[in-house]
């Protein structure tokens, strides 16, 4: 432990920390450019040189070992003199064309040049001009605004994995540039644009639409996958303008994936924001009495064994509690949250969230992937198990098509049969297991949403009994989620009660008739034709699958749009923040289900979301800690049986729309134009 | 002046042999297995009394970075790595030694990677050095053919490997670590110090890298004896060094003698002196193209050595005396020098990727006199800026030049500048 002095102010670090972490923790200030917490050391902007006692030359504090006994001064003329030079260097090449840059108000360069730089120039010659690179429909480029620190390089080599920018050239005519122009094919990109310090990446598709000043800002969770990253969300007036990652060490430390960032247009397209009701055969425009006199009419006095509800995949813990409240008042149990039937066991909480934790996947030595391709159905998740490999000794191993995820990854083959092999011990990865000192393995909804989903489960389930999974403070039991709402309905219990059908149940008594009315609350991820005709409620935000065929339509609020309670694959209860109001007539959508149980005669005992969130918590205590995961008690599960040799699908195959928000989205259109369809030749008449 | 028999390279001109008989016959390979009995410390012991100080420009204690490398072998290889990258402008001795003197390197390199535990080491040669990297690849045959290097070098029981690798032709890979990252294969470009390469080098190894000059001496020394070695010359700058002498003189040589010679001497006596006598000198670079200009008054009495060219606020570097008479015009070879070191900047860190732009447009300008009296001060204080600021010394040598420039030839600027406004009003008036 090393004990040193910045500016007077004696610190005592930890060994291994530089002087900049030294003065970080004295509550000094050093500007930085090319230094980042979370990427290695470059050393290459020198804005960061201090003045060491004893040492020549000032030193770059990023890079420099803090030492037993050192004498720091970081305000020293020495100090002083050489950021001011460095600074003045940094300005002599950037054009000075902040009015029009998008990086204007939270600009590094432009903080730090008021701070430490001159108030005029003495650079006279010509400025470098450098051309723009093509890094596809996420990040724009002006890189006669590059000051070379490196970051975007170093971030898309060690933390996305996809080494496709560099520098190349020499002197001052290096550049940063993404070689053979190839686009930025990480699932991460725009993670590039706010650790760029300047203007030379920046927001794409928000480009010229504000400044940071005019924005609202409101921290909140991001549901476009289950891993509920922090986010920010942007606003101004009654439009989301942007959304940006928050840190959150033990979940998404300060990153975000390209679909949480750029899909906020979709919130402005495709909305709902009036009640319908289908007459002859065509949706009407509808106030909401008459909406809910449709429902009325229709749903009194039918038994309950007739109604179904299906709780889709954005849904906040709210309203999904509301209208489980709601069905069971009316008397039925045919209710269900895995819209992808997906074979997941509510009575045991071990079995269905990511025990080890996201955070807890830096610890593990040994990893094995059934049926999830965790790059698209999470990427924030794929880059921590990445951040795990790069600190060297982790095994991954994979049950499924084979797939490019960063890492180095032994492909086992794409056979269900293998998770049985493995289970009884006969597949040499059992040994990897079990000889590791943390394994863990990760089941993703590729394997549990299918017919044998709930054998595989078992499966899984032996081989973290029999490979030594399961000890003490660790529980290498994974369930890889990709429904933000699936872990929040589960712990409420969104599934069938007594009698009650689930998915699959709900859908064949729909085309038989068994089931006459049918409540989509959100849910577009199933197969609307096997409604039959059944009378069906859509509850939601936007114009997509289930609208498409709902008798009424009761207009509800997007993630930005309302308070709510999100479970994450973790089982980490987070709370989102409202940004914006529901467009329109669109309301919260808990306050939806509220008017129409007394609609229906059964008013539910909650009248605000204070007394709602109270009888949550004693329905399903999950709820009571928010940010806190519980851990879950290890218990029996699964159902034994024969799992079928049959290739593994991943759930997602187009990483850029899987979510109504997503389809609607200009951007995620552009993003699969071009990454999906890889850029597919356009004809004379397209567009 | 250093006597015939006091002489290391005795084939710096290629008159004789430089394959293995002839190496032999100048007493190379003369009990090599004997020097490595002796054992490692020994060596690394009669190095450091032999105050040897570093060939590359920089001079610092051959002996002592040897004994930076860690004692014992770990689970990590240690490495050799020869600096042959010779690009300083002005400089040649190292080709001389590599195309006429083979076998000199190669023993140098079997004894300084045995000092060091290292079984590999590697030369790392400019890649316009074709002719030179065909002449030592041969040789290096020549010795695995005779048994010197090998499985069991010299029958010594050292198993020791030798690479050559030909760089791609960029000035900044003959600084060390950037010399390193070319070799793993990468874009050269100086790594962050510390750590130091004897500690994390060559493939995260413990690496040291010197310079062909400070191997190829190493096995005289050795055989010689280190006292033989610090007898010539002056204390803390001891034996004999190469010079390269170009520009104008009367017979440009490349030239060994012993350190502390004085520059007037070492002009007179071995490159027939400065075209049109002595009094025609103008100023003389001393050490490469990266050391301050000296004007005559100083040249008149200094010694080419480390210690006396600091004093002068210059540096021996690489011994590379440049000689400008009065013909030249001494501002445009300043801003020649500018544009070399815009053109080799490595582009990774702010100063020196900015700052030699700046240097070079600036001097540019000053050739002309197209600038105002003001400008001068700015220019030194942007060398200032530079120098120490930056990850290499690439940065020191671009804005060194420039600050000789303007301590010792300031009326000079100031008088183009002069004219050419002089000239601008009388255009005008015309």
């Amino acid at each position: 432990m090393p004990k040193l002095t910045v500016d007077g102010i004696a610190v005592e670090v930890p060994p291994n920390a530089t002087i900049l972490q030294a003065a970080e923790q004295a509550g000094v200030e050093i500007p930085r450019f090319c230094y980042h917490e979370r990427l290695s050391i470059a050393g290459n902007c020198r804005m960061c040189l201090v003045d060491v006692e004893k040492s020549p030359k000032p030193v770059a504090s990023c890079a420099m070992p803090a030492a037993e006994g050192m004498v720091v001064h970081t305000r020293s003329d020495r100090a002083n003199k050489a950021r001011a030079g460095v600074m003045e260097f940094l300005l002599i090449n950037h054009p000075l064309d902040c009015p029009i840059c998008d990086q204007g108000g939270e600009c590094d360069l432009q903080d730090q040049a008021m701070a430490y730089g001159a108030d005029r120039g003495r650079f006279h010659e010509n400025k470098r001009a450098v051309k723009d690179k093509d890094l596809g429909p996420l990040v724009a480029t002006t890189m006669t605004r590059c000051i070379h620190c490196t970051r975007c390089v170093r971030f898309a080599t060690e933390v996305a994995g996809v080494p496709e920018l560099g520098a190349v050239a020499r002197g001052e005519n290096m550049e940063i540039t993404n070689y053979l122009g190839q686009m930025l094919s990480s699932e991460l990109s725009g993670n590039v644009v706010d650790l760029c310090p300047v203007g030379a990446l920046t927001n794409k598709p928000y480009a010229f639409g504000g400044r940071p000043w005019e924005l609202r800002k409101t921290e909140s969770i991001d549901v476009m996958d289950a891993v509920g990253t922090n986010i920010r969300v942007d606003a101004r007036e009654q439009r989301v303008m942007r959304v940006l990652p928050r840190i959150h060490e033990d979940v998404n430390e300060e990153w975000l994936a390209d679909k949480s960032r750029q899909a906020c247009d979709g919130l402005s397209n495709q909305r709902l924001d009036r009640p319908y009701v289908r007459k002859n055969g065509k949706l009407t425009e509808a106030t909401w009495q008459e909406a809910f006199a449709a429902v009325t009419a229709k749903v009194r006095g039918l038994p309950g064994a007739k109604v179904a509800a299906i709780a889709g995949d954005l849904c906040d813990a709210e309203s999904m509690f509301a209208l489980k409240e709601l069905m069971t008042a009316l008397g039925s149990t045919n209710i269900d949250c895995r819209q992808d039937g997906a074979a997941l066991d509510a009575r045991n909480r071990a079995s269905y969230i990511f025990n080890t934790s996201i955070a807890g996947i830096e610890q593990a030595d040994a990893i094995l992937i059934i049926g999830s391709n965790p790059r698209t159905e999470a990427p924030i998740l794929n880059a921590r198990i990445r951040k795990r490999y790069l600190k060297g000794g982790l095994q991954v191993g994979v049950i499924g098509p084979q797939v490019d995820l960063t890492y180095k990854a032994k492909n086992l083959g794409n056979d269900a049969g293998i998770v049985s092999q493995i289970a009884s011990g006969s597949h040499e990865f059992a040994n990897v297991l079990k000889n590791a000192k943390k394994p863990m393995l990760i089941v993703g909804q590729g394997a549990l949403a299918r017919a044998d989903g709930a054998q595989i489960l078992a499966a899984a389930k032996q081989i973290a009994d029999s490979c030594g999974l399961i000890k003490d403070g660790w529980n290498g039991f994974n369930v890889l989620h990709t429904a933000a709402a699936r872990v929040g309905g589960l712990d409420l219990g969104f599934v069938p009660g007594n009698g009650g059908k689930d998915v699959r149940g709900i859908l064949d008594g729909a085309s038989k008739g068994e089931i006459e009315v049918v409540y989509l609350l959100g849910a577009d991820e199933i197969d609307s034709a096997k409604l039959g005709k059944a009378f069906v409620i859509y509850q939601g935000h936007h114009g997509d699958r289930g609208a498409h065929r709902a008798d009424v339509i009761l207009p509800g609020a997007a993630y930005t749009e309302k308070d709510g309670l999100y479970v994450n694959t973790e089982g980490r209860v987070q709370a989102a923040l409202r940004a914006v109001f529901p467009p329109g007539d669109a309301r919260e959508d808990w306050t939806i289900i509220r008017a129409l149980s007394e609609s229906l005669g059964k008013a539910l005992p909650f009248d605000n979301l204070a007394q709602l969130r109270a009888r949550l918590r004693d329905a399903a205590p999950t709820f009571a800690t928010v940010d806190k995961v519980q851990p879950a008690a290890w218990g029996a599960f699964g159902t034994a049986g024969q799992v079928n040799a049959t290739p593994f699908e991943y759930p997602v195959k187009n990483y850029y729309m899987t979510d109504p928000i997503s389809r609607a989205s200009r951007t995620m259109a552009r993003c699969t134009e071009a990454f999906v369809m890889g850029g597919a030749q356009k004809t004379g008449t397209d567009g | 002046m250093l006597a015939d028999k006091d002489r290391i390279f005795t084939n710096l001109y290629g008159r004789h042999d430089w394959r293995l008989k002839g190496a032999r016959a100048r007493g190379d390979w003369d009990g090599t297995k004997e020097l490595m009995l002796m054992g490692a410390d020994w060596i690394i012991d009669e190095m450091k009394r032999s105050g040897l100080r570093g060939r590359g420009g920089a001079g610092f204690p051959t002996g002592l970075k040897w004994s930076f490398m860690p004692k014992q072998e770990s689970d990590r290889p240690h490495y050799l790595v020869v600096n042959a990258d010779e690009g300083e402008p002005g400089t040649c001795k190292d080709r001389d030694m590599l195309r006429y003197d083979p076998h000199k390197l190669i023993e140098g390199c079997l004894l300084a990677s045995f000092a060091m535990k290292a079984h590999a080491c590697y030369i790392y040669i400019r890649g316009e050095f074709y002719n030179e990297a065909s002449n030592l690849q041969v040789a290096i045959d020549e010795a695995y053919e005779a048994g010197l290097i090998g499985d069991n070098a010299c029958g010594s029981g050292w198993k020791f490997d030798l690479y050559l690798h030909r760089g791609a032709g960029a000035y900044i890979c003959g600084e060390e670590t950037a010399l390193i990252e070319s070799l793993e294969g990468k874009k050269g470009q100086p790594r962050l110090k510390p750590p130091f390469p004897a500690g994390v080098g060559l493939y995260g190894c413990p690496t040291t890298v010197n310079n062909v000059e400070s191997i190829a001496v190493a096995p005289t020394i050795l055989r010689r004896g280190a006292s033989w070695f610090a007898g010539i010359g002056r204390p803390n700058n001891t034996g004999t060094k190469v010079f390269c002498i170009s520009g104008n003189v009367n017979k440009p040589c490349n030239v060994e003698d012993s350190m502390g010679i004085p520059l007037k001497e070492l002009i007179e006596k071995h490159a027939g002196g400065v075209r049109g006598g002595w009094d025609n000198l103008q100023g003389i670079i001393p050490g490469g193209a990266s050391v301050p200009i000296l004007p005559k008054s100083i040249c008149d009495t200094v010694l080419m050595d480390f210690d006396s060219l600091r004093d002068v606020k210059s540096g021996l570097g690489t011994a590379a005396v440049m000689v400008m008479d009065k013909s030249q015009d001494v501002v445009a070879c300043i801003s020649r020098l500018s544009d070399f070191y815009k053109h080799e900047s490595c582009g990774q860190c702010t100063p020196c990727r900015e700052g030699c732009g700046w240097l070079a447009r600036v001097m540019r300008r000053m050739v002309k006199g197209d600038a105002t009296l003001e400008e001068i001060d700015t220019l030194e204080q942007v060398t200032y800026q530079i120098e120490g600021h930056t990850i290499c010394a690439l940065g020191d040598a671009a804005a060194w030049p420039v600050q000789g420039l303007i301590r010792h030839f300031r009326p000079e600027l100031e008088r183009r500048i002069r004219d050419y406004r002089d000239a601008k009003v009388r255009n005008r008036a015309a």
